[in-house]
């Protein structure tokens, strides 16, 4: 296997949840990306996009009733939708992680930050109980907790959000990982917080030559870290591409308008902030068009009727009939 | 107006809110509000008195339980009230009132502990079992817990009292009968209650992210699930405590509960004490007024834990 070959590669992912009763829901559909060894990869879209559910669907963490996972995740060659639950409990923790959105929820309050850290580290690297604490020290240090001896005693209601998702990310690459999934790992935490954990979390990703697959709704997080940029909206994915076209020329209307809709310091006092009209519910069915279009500012007719396929125009993948201009040079008016 | 304000905190980096001293867990948080409950401090005092009478009594009392040798003194129209050399007098059968009283209290205690251990074991083991399989999930797990579920609803449409009295029956009037039916009683108390929480609890999310890390199976539910779950059930078996206690006297008022003569036992007193009542009324009022004395303790103490051990009203 040569070094550019992906060590994640996602091909037609597609989550359906079937509820007696009611119609099925497509959450995700037609999702296809690649993560090469070391590459930091975004997954963007607002909430209900489908960005958890691809995340929770590669790692085989969705519950097996009322969900049908169809299509290929294929992680160095090896399909893991076709694999045993047990061969997944050995690959998840030590071949790909996984840090949570919720600090707060993700560990256990009654059991000591300790025990948490050395779990993992005694899992699956069959290591006795003064060697993963000596690890898991070492770990919690790394990841800037200062007195890690007496923080490993403590539980977590006793720590702050910020060093709780710290000792989040050091359980998550406790094991040193191929490849990291971050859902959303700063938006439970402070703006200043934010930050700082974003360069844990850079760093330590660093340190161990992982992969990271970082799913946010915030493009500034984005634009600071990933290589890669996957916008997904309604579930499939609608451009894809480097992170500096991207941000240099957004050609989808949705990621024109996501990329408007930030608030710039240097506009004027009083300028109007640039939203997206409308809701992510107010969407059509992709079968009936593309999903966006009811929203779309820049849509034709031919953006009902079909579905747009994902295509690669110009320089990268691209969901869209009528895309926007490749040399539009400032993103403010892309949103009106 | 001028509105005092309280000297700036400098609060360390990484010491957030004042609940960040070290060492305070689940438990010793629950103690800290327990301390500072009136009705925890005294249902506490309540059932420390009851255990300290209970443990003690043959030293609060130099007269052996249950012997008659002052029923000479028990006309069938009076029993000698208190005396100096029984100050709450004699019961029908001629023995000492107070003796019967703390080897009652003894009784009482013993058959409540052990009667509750037999289903806290016993209900919890079959609740952890269902629990444990039904928030695992996936076919296997959802069969064993719909069976044990199953078979705990069956023993809960029995009313708890029928129960007992069915157990007691069956087995005799002897003391292991009266716990065994009083513990079996409570069994789907406890098995639907640690099941109900182990369930609610294996959907939380440090569940899920236990599961993105690989950890096996049977240590999520052992080592995370079940500790998280476990707090009410040991509630319930504080309180559960005040209904065993309850539920040894009405079965000895029914005549299934000890046979024995030479046992103290406040439900026979009160049995004892029915024919008597207009002549002596203390009879029944002392062995009762103890019994819910003790109930009472239990159960302002056992609230008073569920209170302090839900995270709800932690401040």
């Amino acid at each position: 296997m040569s070094s550019t070959d992906p060590l994640l590669s996602v091909r037609n992912l597609a989550v359906t949840f079937v509820v007696r009763g009611q119609p099925a829901v497509r959450a995700v559909d037609e999702v296809s990306f690649d993560i090469r060894p070391g590459q930091y990869v975004g997954l963007v879209g607002e909430s209900g996009s489908g960005k958890s559910v691809s995340a929770l669907a590669v790692l085989g963490l969705l519950p097996s009733r009322g969900v049908q996972v169809s299509g290929n995740v294929l992680y160095r060659g090896t399909d893991l939708l076709t694999q045993s639950d047990a061969e997944m409990r050995k690959l998840r923790g030590r071949e790909i992680a996984m840090v949570f959105q919720d600090p707060m929820s993700s560990l256990n309050p009654v059991v000591p930050v300790g025990v948490q850290v050395t779990e993992v580290i005694r899992r699956h690297e069959h290591a006795d109980k003064a060697e993963a604490r000596d690890r898991a020290e070492s770990l919690l240090r790394k990841v800037g907790i200062p007195d890690p001896g007496r923080r490993l005693r403590e539980y977590p209601h006793q720590l702050s959000g910020g060093m709780r998702q710290r000792v989040l990310i050091a359980i998550a690459l406790a094991c040193s990982p191929k490849l990291l999934i971050a859902d959303e790992p700063t938006t439970a935490l402070d703006v200043t917080i934010q930050a700082q954990v974003l360069e844990v979390l850079r760093e330590l990703v660093a340190d161990t030559d992982a992969a990271l697959l970082l799913i946010t709704h915030d493009l500034g997080v984005v634009a600071g870290l990933c290589d890669d940029v996957n916008v997904m909206y309604a579930g499939r994915v609608v451009e894809s591409s480097s992170r500096n076209q991207l941000f240099a020329a957004p050609r989808h209307p949705y990621t024109g308008g996501l990329l408007a809709s930030i608030p710039r310091l240097d506009a004027p006092r009083g300028a109007p902030l640039h939203p997206i009209p409308g809701s992510p519910t107010q969407t059509i069915p992709w079968d009936e068009g593309c999903a966006f279009a009811p929203r779309c500012h820049h849509k034709i007719d031919a953006c009902l009727g079909t579905a747009p396929p994902l295509e690669p125009i110009g320089d990268r993948d691209l969901r869209c009939v009528h895309p926007l201009d490749a040399k539009r040079p400032t993103t403010a008016e892309a949103g009106r | 107006m001028t509105i005092p304000l309280p000297p700036s905190q400098v609060v360390p980096d990484g010491v957030i809110g004042l609940d960040a001293d070290p060492g305070v867990g689940l438990w010793r948080g629950a103690f800290r509000r327990l301390r500072r409950n009136p009705s925890a401090i005294i249902g506490a005092v309540m059932v420390a008195i009851f255990v300290l009478v209970a443990i003690t009594a043959p030293l609060l009392t130099s007269y052996a339980p249950g012997s008659a040798e002052w029923s000479g003194q028990v006309t069938p129209s009076s029993v000698p009230g208190p005396s100096p050399e029984h100050f709450l007098g004699l019961d029908r059968f001629g023995s000492d009132m107070w003796t019967q009283m703390v080897y009652g209290a003894q009784q009482s205690l013993v058959y409540g502990v052990v009667s509750t251990a037999i289903g806290l074991t016993v209900g919890a083991s079959l609740g952890a079992l269902a629990g444990g399989f039904g928030s695992v999930g996936g076919r296997i797990g959802d069969w064993v817990d719909t069976a044990v579920m199953r078979l705990v609803d069956i023993m809960l449409s029995i009313p708890s009292l029928l129960l007992a009295v069915s157990i007691a029956a069956l087995l005799g009037q002897n003391s292991y009968a009266v716990m065994i039916a009083i513990g079996a009683a409570q069994v789907p108390i406890f098995a639907r209650l640690l099941r109900g929480s182990m369930l609610s609890q294996g959907k939380a999310d440090y569940v899920l992210a236990a599961d993105a890390l690989g950890i096996r199976k049977t240590r999520i539910v052992m080592g995370h699930v079940l500790p998280n779950s476990i707090g009410p059930t040991i509630v319930q078996a504080t309180l559960n405590l005040a209904t065993a206690i309850i539920e040894v006297a009405a079965l000895s008022y029914l005549g299934l509960g000890e046979s024995d003569p030479a046992v103290a036992e406040w439900g026979r007193m009160l049995v004892a004490a029915q024919d008597r009542f207009d002549a002596a009324p203390r009879l029944a009022l002392l062995p009762g007024a103890a019994i819910a004395f003790a109930a009472l303790g239990f159960t302002l103490f056992g609230e008073a834990l569920r209170e302090a051990l839900d995270p709800k009203s932690r401040r």
